[in-house]
């Protein structure tokens, strides 16, 4: 048998193409991003046939993928936890109705947060969705949990959950590879309109055999916990852990040299938990510990015991579980002799910014320097790093800047005709995920502002999967590209340009444009969308830029291109107290020359050569 | 773009161990310190506690203070620095630049500690992960930058 070392999501995505699935769709999100690009790369490698795509958002994701299901064929998504959000209209009402195909959910969470608006806990809910979920604690046991979410999934009808995190998604293993199932099955959709479009009178019916379903789920023998038997050193005491915190306890146990000497269990589904686990655990343990990301669910479901956990104190409610947390709260439960603490680091990080040449840099700054009292919603994207530059003000979730940009309008407009000029931007892909129907929106409800659409062509922050306007699909196929200029129009925006920002003097005059025409009589939204490719999608290319940029000794030291513009490319040389340019970092884009306010810096002969 | 984290699982695995490694993705990576941890042998989880890892290679100078608190008191790190000072520290962007490579300056800081005995494995068992992970348009660059450092030590 093969091993292959693999990132927890790929392992996810050959589980996914080893199980014969024949829909998978997502939205890109960190830590979920791979796993659709692993199911295309396997699917490749095996020559197993499967229908891949990159959906506008989560919620179109899960229910292109539901269809696929309901005609009996196997169906996966997968996208990051705050994914579920959007996609929880489907996700609530698909353990009502079911499903016929094995339906696997991937949703993957993100404890920390380390790149999430949101550090909330999935198996909550399916908990809330009714509908089961499998908490993996390492890339191998992932893999192997996605072949058991579709068998129970068959069987009892029912959508499976399985909740990696983030330190599962991005670690890598050895896992073993297997042969892709081969059953070639044809689609068919049996029609049921009672369960497939129950109406509200026939739900009340398929809620309860959901009930029973789950019921009977919790009695199964593959879904209980199981036990790492301690040798008695400490009686009517355990430990129950799941997900890599469970993996992170098995080390911390080791290291204090107790492997071995107390109950430890896995929890593997989180909910609905064991029935005969719930009912021993009562009469078998006075101290119960449990250790699970991010919310209390194993502890709820055992509400009526005295646990230690997150509702007692002993384990943070929030945050990441660290070894060194899960450390210190075994030392507290068992009793053990308190050790030092271990030291910290005596300095933060650099903070993330975007990176040098990056259009959006350019549109940011152009758009605080030309409206310095103005007010700027944004959202989620590499573009969500234009806060550095003081051009970014809020930040909610996909698409929220356009929407929140109208609110801001109506909110200010009320008072007077003196309203701000208020400029959002939004990034392509996230135009298309969720910024339509804001815009339309706006449009109707009579709001005034400018909408900047950064569009880079790609979406940049989770790996560069195309969008909708790109004519390519997931496994590299070509569609119909649709323009974002095309979808503008025809959401009644009368103000439209397309420019590139790194031309800052025409960007500077149709942002003024724009705001003129906001508040004119015939005014309304005005956009504006500022192209410029990402330039991390050819990196290449950069190697061969012909110029980069350098300080000349006319440089005043004022700081301006360090702190107002940020350019990584940009750092000072404390010999001559000059700012100097990287040259293996510089692209040659000039938006520095062009801020500069004494002409100090100049494109340089030669390039990088 | 190789990472060390790959190259290193590939190698440990290829050696017949055990081996689990955490990385950074997504907003981390524009630019903010990026942390990656590999734990060879019988482990289950992939973080390493402050105080607890035995080798450090540090890309940028600038993150020892901000991560060198995971080394043990007697670890042994690895610094890219252009300032070579005693047996840590190695000009590995350097070493990369001139073996052609600029931007694998990893690869070549991998191949110093390698060379220098601090690692689980030999250079050859480093090469070997290497060849077994890169394009062929990649590889020649990569095993110049490799090499590289394993010379420089």
């Amino acid at each position: 048998m093969t091993r292959r070392v693999l990132l927890g999501n790929e392992a996810i995505g050959r589980g996914i193409v080893e199980c014969g699935c024949a829909v998978a769709a997502s939205y890109p999100g960190t830590p979920a991003s791979e796993i659709l690009e692993a199911v295309v790369a396997f699917s490749r490698e095996t020559g197993q046939p499967i229908h891949t795509e990159w959906s506008v958002n989560e919620k179109v994701a899960y229910e292109v993928a539901l269809a696929a299901s309901y005609t009996g064929k196997r169906a996966a998504v997968s996208m990051k936890q705050v994914g579920l959000n959007v996609a929880s209209d489907p996700f609530m009402r698909s353990a009502y109705l079911g499903v016929k195909g094995g339906f696997l959910v991937v949703s993957a969470d993100d404890p920390g947060p380390h790149s999430s608006q949101t550090e909330q806990d999935s198996r909550f809910y399916a908990m809330f969705a009714k509908i089961p979920v499998l908490d993996p604690c390492s890339p191998r046991e992932a893999k192997e949990m996605v072949a058991l979410a579709f068998a129970l999934s068959e069987e009892y009808e029912i959508p499976v959950m399985l909740r990696p995190t983030t330190r599962i998604c991005h670690a890598r293993q050895a896992v073993p590879l297997l042969e892709p199932l081969r059953d070639r099955r044809t689609a068919r959709f049996e029609k049921d309109p009672t369960r497939w479009a129950a109406t509200p009178g026939a739900v009340l019916h398929l809620h309860r055999k959901l009930t029973e379903k789950l019921a009977r789920l919790a009695a199964d023998d593959r879904i209980a916990p199981t036990l790492v038997p301690g040798d008695g050193t400490y009686p009517r005491t355990c430990v129950i852990g799941s997900g890599v915190a469970f993996a992170h306890t098995r080390d911390v146990l080791q290291e204090l040299g107790l492997s071995g000497k107390i109950d430890l269990y896995q929890v593997r589904v989180p909910y609905p938990l064991g029935t005969a686990f719930v009912n021993e655990v009562r009469p078998a343990y006075e101290n119960v510990l449990v250790l699970e990301e991010t919310y209390p669910v194993i502890e709820m479901q055992l509400s009526d015991r005295m646990i230690a956990g997150k509702r007692s104190g002993l384990v943070p409610a929030e945050g990441e579980l660290t070894p060194e947390i899960i450390r210190s709260v075994l030392v507290k439960f068992l009793g053990l002799t308190p050790m030092t603490p271990a030291s910290v680091s005596t300095q933060p990080g650099a903070r993330p910014t975007l990176c040098a040449g990056c259009g959006h840099r350019a549109a940011f700054y152009a758009i605080r320097e030309t409206f310095p009292r103005g007010i700027f919603p944004s959202d989620i994207g590499c573009y969500t790093l234009g806060v550095n530059l003081g051009a970014v003000d809020t930040c909610h979730c996909m698409g929220a800047g356009i929407s929140q940009a109208a609110g801001f309008y109506h909110a200010y407009a009320q008072d007077g005709a003196d309203f701000p000029t208020i400029v959002a931007t939004i990034g392509d892909s996230t135009f298309f995920h969720s910024g339509i129907p804001a815009l339309l929106n706006a449009v109707a409800q009579g709001a005034r502002f400018i909408l900047v659409i950064l569009d880079n062509r790609t979406t940049a922050m989770t790996g560069h999967q195309p969008t909708p306007a790109l004519g390519r699909t997931a496994s590299g196929g070509s569609s119909q590209p649709i323009l974002i200029r095309d979808v503008v129009r025809a959401s009644g925006v009368s103000f439209l340009r397309e420019l590139d920002p790194y031309d800052m003097e025409a960007f500077t005059a149709a942002l003024k444009e724009a705001e003129r025409h906001c508040r004119s009589v015939e005014g309304g939204v005005a956009v504006i969308i500022a192209s410029h490719p990402c330039v991390l999608q050819d990196k290449s290319a950069l190697d061969e830029t012909a110029r980069t940029l350098c300080v000349t000794e006319d440089c005043t030291a004022c700081r301006l291109c360090l702190d107002d513009l940020e350019c990584p490319a940009i750092g000072w040389d404390d010999e001559v107290d000059t700012a100097r340019i990287d040259r293996l970092s510089c692209t040659g884009c000039g938006v520095c020359a062009y801020v500069c306010p004494v002409q100090a810096i100049i494109p340089e002969a030669g390039g990088r050569a | 773009m190789l990472t060390l984290t790959r190259v290193l699982a590939e190698a440990a695995a290829a050696a017949g161990h055990e081996v689990i490694t955490s990385e950074t993705h997504g907003m981390a990576q524009r630019g903010a310190a990026v942390l990656s941890t590999v734990k060879v042998g019988p482990f289950h989880g992939p973080l390493i506690s402050p105080g607890e890892a035995e080798v450090g290679l540090f890309l940028h100078a600038a993150n020892l203070p901000i991560h060198g608190h995971y080394l043990r008191p007697d670890g042994t790190v690895f610094v890219n620095a252009p300032e070579a000072h005693g047996d840590a520290a190695v000009d590995a962007t350097a070493l990369a630049s001139a073996s052609g490579s600029p931007r694998s300056a990893n690869l070549a800081l991998l191949g110093y500690a390698a060379g220098k005995g601090g690692l689980f494995a030999g250079p050859a068992c480093f090469e070997e992960a290497i060849r077994s992970v890169t394009s062929a348009r990649h590889l020649g660059g990569n095993l110049a930058a490799f090499r590289a450092g394993v010379e420089a030590s």
